[in-house]
């Protein structure tokens, strides 16, 4: 375990490239889910061009970038997303992309299949459609569905199927699991975070602590399942979870946005978690220099998770869940498994919950519309 | 996929890193990624990071071994090597 804690210091202070680079491509999107952690919906009219975008992926190849996470918005919306891909791949830049699935018809898949150095995942938040609809909207479900039945039949190979932890979602692991196993596919679970829209769900939909003591007990037992590093803050329960365990907030991970705006992660598009732009100086120069993430690089303040005995296994959580709940960065995970993070919740008289400062959002409600 | 990615690694044989695989500097070694298998590796010593890099300039990894490593610690280098054989970063002949 020596070598392990040694390594996770050295990821503490960053690196010299991301291992998790997340690229939300457009914040356009035909979906309006509740809890969209970058408050998508109208496309910014100054989302990078054709050109600016194959730029920026050469230099996350001359960066060594091995690989790159597409999301949005619904990134197959950009009319430029096989030209963007393929120019990815050509240069051994690997691409896991994100995608409701609506755009994956029968040729889609076909061309998808074609493509190296390709990884989808295809989110759904129900293991059935009146589940899953009530996150992400009436007919959503059955279009993911067809998505998977299209890429199956393609002989894409292993997809990912997707699904954020909410109180509803959490008590369909089986079902979850089992419809992977029906479709060959992985199987990949993420945590509910309070950020984008998530702010005004968190409160009704995030998992209680039973039910994130099950979770944990359930993942422990199927390392095979992804998580992306997600619930590192239940790693406090005992055994560590499959991955880094930590927070990679400007140390290994960030994101850029649909207009180049570098942030932290990907659960913190806000004014407070911008380190810079790749339109300025290129995003090495911001993934370098930035001075917010040369701050996140510093040794951390335990703060009030000092005393707690765990706070080596889940480091205090994860920064996004406290900035948007209300919480301060030295206080505990809002989800904290010991109920800390409730009490700290709880003995505040007041919190202020930060909005997402660029809101995409429509400003009224969509329907998906059957194609 | 060839026989030797199942079989016991041999040092007295001919290996050199997978053209799968892309290795990036970092501080503390690389990170080595395998873009087939999606396997990220970290590499913890700077030493190791040059071995592998040259593996496939010698005619066997003990070869390389005693070439690249400091004497003493010759059995370390080869278990590393082949706990990256078993992560299909290596390929023989």
């Amino acid at each position: 375990m020596g070598a392990e804690s040694s390594l996770r210091n050295r990821f503490e202070r960053g690196l010299a490239a991301p291992i998790c680079l997340t690229w939300e491509l457009t914040y356009a999107c035909n979906l309006a889910c509740t809890h969209c952690l970058s408050s998508s919906g109208r496309r910014d009219p100054r989302e990078l061009s054709t050109d600016e975008a194959k730029s920026l992926i050469d230099e996350i190849a001359l960066m060594q970038i091995f690989y790159v996470n597409i999301g949005g918005g619904e990134p197959m919306i950009r009319r430029d997303f096989f030209e963007l891909i393929e120019h990815a791949v050509g240069q051994h830049v690997g691409v896991k992309f994100s995608t409701n699935g609506t755009r994956i018809d029968k040729a889609a898949a076909q061309r998808l299949a074609g493509i190296d150095y390709l990884d989808i995942q295809i989110s759904i938040d129900g293991a059935d459609a009146e589940t899953s609809d009530r996150i992400r909207g009436v007919g959503s479900y059955d279009a993911a569905r067809r998505a998977m039945d299209n890429l199956k039949e393609a002989n894409f190979g292993q997809f990912k199927i997707s699904v954020v932890m909410t109180r509803e979602s959490i008590e369909q692991l089986d079902a979850f699991e089992a419809l992977a196993v029906s479709y060959g596919a992985e199987l990949r679970l993420t945590r509910l975070r309070p950020s984008g829209r998530g702010v005004e769900v968190w409160n009704e939909l995030h998992p209680t602590l039973e039910q994130n003591r099950m979770l944990y007990k359930w993942l422990l037992a199927r390392p095979n399942v992804l998580t992306g590093d997600s619930f590192f803050h239940l790693s406090a329960l005992g055994a560590p979870l499959e991955g880094l365990n930590l927070c990679g907030a400007g140390r290994v991970v960030c994101l850029i946005d649909p207009v180049g705006d570098v942030y932290a992660c990907p659960f913190v598009i806000h004014d407070e978690f911008l380190a810079g732009n790749v339109r300025a100086a290129g995003f090495g120069e911001v993934w370098t220099n930035s001075s917010l993430f040369k701050s996140l690089r510093e040794p951390g303040n335990p703060g009030a998770c000092s005393s707690c005995g765990s706070y080596d296994a889940c480091r205090g959580g994860c920064m996004a869940a406290k900035f948007f709940t209300g919480l301060e960065m030295t206080d505990p995970d809002p989800e904290c498994v010991f109920g800390h993070g409730e009490t700290a919740l709880a003995s505040k008289s007041v919190t202020i919950r930060p909005l997402s400062s660029p809101d995409h959002s429509r400003r009224v409600p969509v329907a998906l519309s059957s194609r | 996929m060839s026989l030797t990615s199942v079989d016991a690694f041999d040092a007295s044989q001919y290996w050199q890193l997978s053209e799968q695989v892309s290795l990036r500097d970092e501080a503390f070694g690389a990170l080595a990624y395998h873009h087939g298998n999606r396997r990220l590796v970290f590499l913890k010593s700077r030493e190791l990071v040059e071995l592998i890099r040259r593996l496939g300039e010698f005619d066997s990894a003990d070869e390389a071994i005693s070439e690249l490593a400091p004497a003493d610690q010759r059995d370390r280098y080869v278990t590393a090597l082949a706990s990256l054989h078993r992560s299909d970063l290596l390929n023989g002949r």
